[in-house]
């Protein structure tokens, strides 16, 4: 067991709608009948207002917690990610202190239990303090109830310790979750190297410092047959990478964010700090190979890299700003409105990328439209127009690049392990 | 999607960068500057045309001729005007810009000249102010007023823009003298080459309607060579874009063997005699650099005078989503 969350009572209900559950095959109109959180009665209906679908799980997410409540804590990340249509999320571990110790962890889980809405896994650094110079007691770690292990935030900049580290994880059989950056090619680095780099003035932060450390982390992955999970992948060469690696058999998931899919550097003229990520908006054929990638399945999880920043921290010039940009709340709407609407990419997809694509990447249950499993189901309004507002956030931070933009498509109502989490 | 919705919404005219500048607004400003330099010819050199108006400079980063010709400037209008330091001032406190603007704002100030080592602080600043914001350079980002004087002086000495050839050699990378004027030469239909090291040329320059070479023997073709100042804080350990000063002297020093007769020379300073520019070339008649800072004056009080009288143009916004 590795998420955490609330305990409570199921709930029992009946929705019903276009059922679209692409893992199990299913595309029609259903009444799904859930008694005390368990899907009891799946029967034909003519209901086809709203779409039912499995619920989304993102497998990267910030919460602040411990040491930054200010900007998130358990009960609001989990509450904004229940207003997302997910069921399940994981939580990065590059906290104050980092998630690097049984007792750090075990705080985490105590609190999720009292206040997380929706199960949340924890996952935990690969290095003490993050510092990538010894590792943490990762076989601890994982007995504590560690969904796997990251330094999300920064890369094991040493390959000999990320090697010992996938080594020694084999312990525990769980994942190595890896921010692919080479620091000496990202030093300085505020925007994608290219022509808009060049115009603002701005530091240079190349593809190749990404591509560059998937190739290594691939290697060694390879060497040591340990599966990795490669965090928030901004360029085409790094998929190129990935392609060459499951070619040869390496062990390897990826993930994309929506701003990466929808946005590129063009958008950096605007200065506006909250389109200042890490890794950056990179160029136009970065953006169309990532969405190709993530159509073909190359990269089988869509994650939202949510990362609240207090207001007062982004309300900076740009090049002072810290990297990060908020995501639950919009990522459906967001990919649906750019991606979906204009025919860019199937519905079906995004919805198995956003659900049973991240679950199987950490071997999570899929949340399934079936009898006799726990429900973890999205309403959804795909006609439903709505603009995103600093106000309309469950989120304690609103640094989102979409506030203003009127998005189609709108998460009604979320039903997490069985309970009704978020109704519109 | 950066507009504060606390803040009043009127458009107003900045100058915050030179991409934001049509070629009819740069043809406004360089002859407004020329009508106000015949009036400062008079033996009384104020004019009353900014009389009751307010002119704040905020400077985040020393600078001399900046300040003082914006000082100047908005003084020959009869502006009030009022300059603050970072140093000595509540920033030293920790205070963040925003606040700072805030502060100043309260002052109702028609102006706010802000320079800031960080890119995008003018754009901050004008997000969260009223006030008419100019760009007297941020980071390496943008200095329009800098790129106009410079246009300006390059007229005055040439008696044209179109078809103008120009040369800019040295630190590209880290100026945004360089980008500035690159841009606004684009405007205003002259050639521009950006001549230096490989490691101080951005990829992804040559975007912005310039060629690039690495060959200092390039700028003999151009009608302008402008020498960009090599910072030396760029040589700190690993941050060393060229092996020594020396060899950077040696490769793209300009000398007076490096400059036809015919060039004139221009440099944005503070100059490195013997760094970047030899003296006897910093020193003969080919150089533009007093004309430069003379040119300074009569552009800053243009700009001062048109951000505040010009109706606001329709600003482009950067379309955001692919």
């Amino acid at each position: 067991m590795t998420l955490f969350c609330r305990n409570g009572q199921g709930d029992s209900l009946t929705l019903e709608g276009r059922v679209l559950a692409p893992a199990q095959g299913i595309d029609e109109c259903l009444s799904i009948t859930i008694e005390d959180g368990w899907i009891r009665r799946v029967e034909p209906s003519g209901s086809t207002r709203l779409l039912l679908a499995p619920a989304f799980v993102d497998p990267h997410v910030h919460l602040r917690t411990p040491g930054r409540e200010d900007e998130e804590t358990l009960r609001s990340g989990t509450e904004a990610a229940a207003a997302g249509g997910y069921c399940a999320i994981l939580a990065m571990p590059n906290t104050d202190p980092v998630v690097d110790s049984a007792s750090v962890l075990g705080a985490l889980v105590e609190r999720a239990r009292g206040d997380a809405a929706i199960p949340t896994g924890f996952m935990a650094a690969i290095t003490k303090g993050q510092r990538g110079e010894e590792l943490a007691e990762l076989a601890d770690l994982a007995a504590n109830g560690a969904s796997a292990f990251t330094d999300d935030g920064r890369p094991v900049a040493s390959a000999g310790m990320l090697r010992r580290a996938l080594r020694y994880a084999s312990l525990t059989r769980l994942p190595l979750a890896l921010h692919c950056e080479e620091p000496s090619l990202s030093r300085g680095g505020q925007v994608h190297e290219g022509g808009v780099s060049a115009e603002l003035g701005l530091g240079p932060y190349p593809s190749a410092a990404e591509s560059l450390m998937v190739e290594r982390d691939l290697a060694l992955a390879g060497l040591e047959s340990h599966p990795i999970h490669l965090m928030h992948l901004s360029a085409k060469e790094s998929v190129a990478a990935v392609e060459r690696a499951v070619a040869e058999g390496v062990r390897v998931t990826a993930e994309v964010t929506p701003h990466h899919l929808v946005l590129t550097d063009d958008a950096v003229r605007s200065l506006d700090p909250n389109v200042k990520m890490n890794p950056p908006l990179r160029a136009e054929e970065d953006r169309a190979t990532l969405l190709d990638a993530l159509r073909r399945g190359t990269i089988a999880c869509v994650a939202t890299d949510h990362a609240p920043h207090a207001r007062h921290e982004k309300e900076v010039p740009f090049e002072e700003a810290p990297f990060g940009v908020t995501g639950l709340e919009t990522a459906f709407a967001a990919l649906h409105t750019y991606l979906v609407l204009p025919g860019l990419l199937p519905l079906r997809t995004l919805l198995e990328r956003m659900s049973a694509g991240p679950a199987r990447a950490f071997g999570l249950q899929e949340p399934a439209v079936e009898v006799g499993a726990r429900a973890n189901l999205v309403e959804l309004d795909l006609e439903a127009e709505w603009e995103v507002s600093e106000d309309g956030f469950r989120s304690l931070s609103a640094n989102s690049w979409l506030v203003g933009k009127t998005l189609r498509g709108r998460v009604v109502r979320t039903i997490a392990h069985g309970r009704e989490v978020f109704a519109a | 999607m950066a507009s504060d919705p606390r803040v009043p919404a009127a458009p107003r005219r900045h100058l915050l960068s030179v991409s934001d500048l049509s070629r009819e607004d740069v043809e406004r400003l360089l002859e407004t500057a020329r009508s106000l330099a015949a009036a400062l010819d008079r033996e009384v050199k104020k004019l009353p045309t900014l009389r009751g108006r307010t002119v704040v400079n905020l400077f985040y980063e020393s600078s001399t001729r900046t300040l003082a010709s914006f000082e100047l400037a908005a003084k020959r209008l009869s502006a009030d005007t009022m300059s603050m330091r970072s140093s000595g001032s509540s920033v030293d406190k920790g205070e963040s810009l925003k606040d700072t603007a805030l502060t100043l704002a309260a002052y109702d100030p028609d102006v706010i000249v802000i320079r800031h080592p960080s890119i995008g602080a003018p754009g901050l600043v004008a997000r969260v102010t009223a006030a008419h914001v100019v760009n007297a350079g941020d980071g390496k980002h943008q200095h329009p007023t800098q790129a106009l004087l410079d246009l300006y002086a390059m007229r005055e000495a040439l008696g044209r823009l179109e078809g103008l050839h120009v040369a800019i050699v040295g630190d590209v990378l880290h100026s945004r003298v360089a980008r500035s004027l690159v841009q606004a030469l684009a405007l205003v239909g002259a050639r521009s080459l950006l001549v230096g090291p490989p490691t101080l040329l951005p990829d992804g320059i040559e975007a912005l309607g310039c060629e690039v070479s690495t060959d200092i023997g390039a700028i003999s073709a151009a009608d302008v060579v402008y020498v960009l100042r090599m910072q030396r804080e760029r040589m700190a350990p690993g941050e060393a874009y060229v092996p020594s000063l020396r060899e950077y002297t040696a490769l793209y020093g300009v000398t007076p063997e490096r400059v036809r007769p015919g060039q004139v020379v221009m440099h944005p300073g503070p100059m490195n005699r013997g760094v970047e520019i030899d003296p006897r070339v910093a020193d003969s008649a080919a150089a533009l650099v007093t004309d430069q800072v003379r040119a300074g004056l009569v552009v800053r009080m243009a700009v001062l005078y048109d951000v505040l009288t010009v109706a606001p143009a329709t600003v482009p916004v950067a379309a955001v989503v692919a």
